[in-house]
């Protein structure tokens, strides 16, 4: 499969150049489902100013990769992207991108959920919210875990 | 054997990562966390809740029976909350 790419960024997220790269991949591409998770300005009722998004290199691509593997294995894909931000995010900026492209859209539709899916779950990063003069780490939420759970 | 920490374990032991030397008798990941809890204050509070501490050898997840035998690199951290 040409077009697969998974990266770490340390800077902001070109969604419209990473779709495009996607898109272009192969000829017979007739589908492309993009997924963007956005930095909100609160984090359970609280205003934050900032997400500090921690990983661990290596593993976290390794560990995304592979659910890219299992997709492609699942569904036709033709190419399929994800790209993930560390460090300081502001509101309003991209945390991560997930691009996947197949001939006719359930595929493309149904990989993209499953890669998020399992990215949430069993990728290693953490975010910490900043916020108000105080710092915590966000909790991990129970009905992600939910949403890896249907796939199996 | 390396160990590394990340997030709220790495701040709360105020060390990215650090070379162990267990006992022979401490056996799987469960049974490091167990040791690593008797190191001293900010141990015992970083390992304070096993059950919420999730564990690597040579980055790929494991549970707390994996043996750590042989193991290059082991990582604990708190469960994941990316994306």
């Amino acid at each position: 499969m040409s077009g697969e790419s998974v990266r770490i960024a340390a800077g902001a997220i070109d969604t419209a150049a990473e779709t495009r790269a996607v898109a272009e991949a192969a000829s017979n591409i007739g589908a492309v489902v993009t997924f963007s998770g956005i930095c909100r300005a609160d984090e359970k009722g609280a205003q934050i100013s900032a997400l500090y998004l921690e990983h661990y290199p290596g593993m976290a691509e390794q560990e995304i990769e592979s659910h890219v593997e299992e997709a492609r294995k699942r569904w036709p894909l033709m190419a399929a992207r994800v790209v993930h931000r560390v460090g300081r995010i502001e509101p309003g900026e991209t945390i991560v991108f997930v691009a996947t492209a197949s001939a006719h859209r359930e595929a493309a539709f149904q990989a993209a959920e499953f890669i998020m899916d399992y990215l949430k779950t069993s990728a290693p990063f953490w975010k910490r919210a900043e916020g108000g003069g105080k710092e915590a780490w966000v909790d991990a939420n129970e009905k992600d875990d939910r949403a890896a759970e249907r796939w199996k | 054997m390396k160990i590394v920490y990340f997030a709220w374990l790495r701040e709360r032991l105020d060390k990215t990562e650090e070379e162990v030397d267990p006992p022979p008798s401490v056996q799987t990941i469960g049974e490091l966390m167990d040791w690593l809890k008797t190191r001293g204050e900010e141990y015992a509070y970083a390992f304070d809740n096993p059950k919420v501490i999730r564990a690597a050898i040579d980055k790929t997840h494991v549970r707390p029976e994996a043996k750590i035998a042989g193991a290059g690199e082991i990582a604990f951290f708190p469960p994941m909350t990316g994306g």
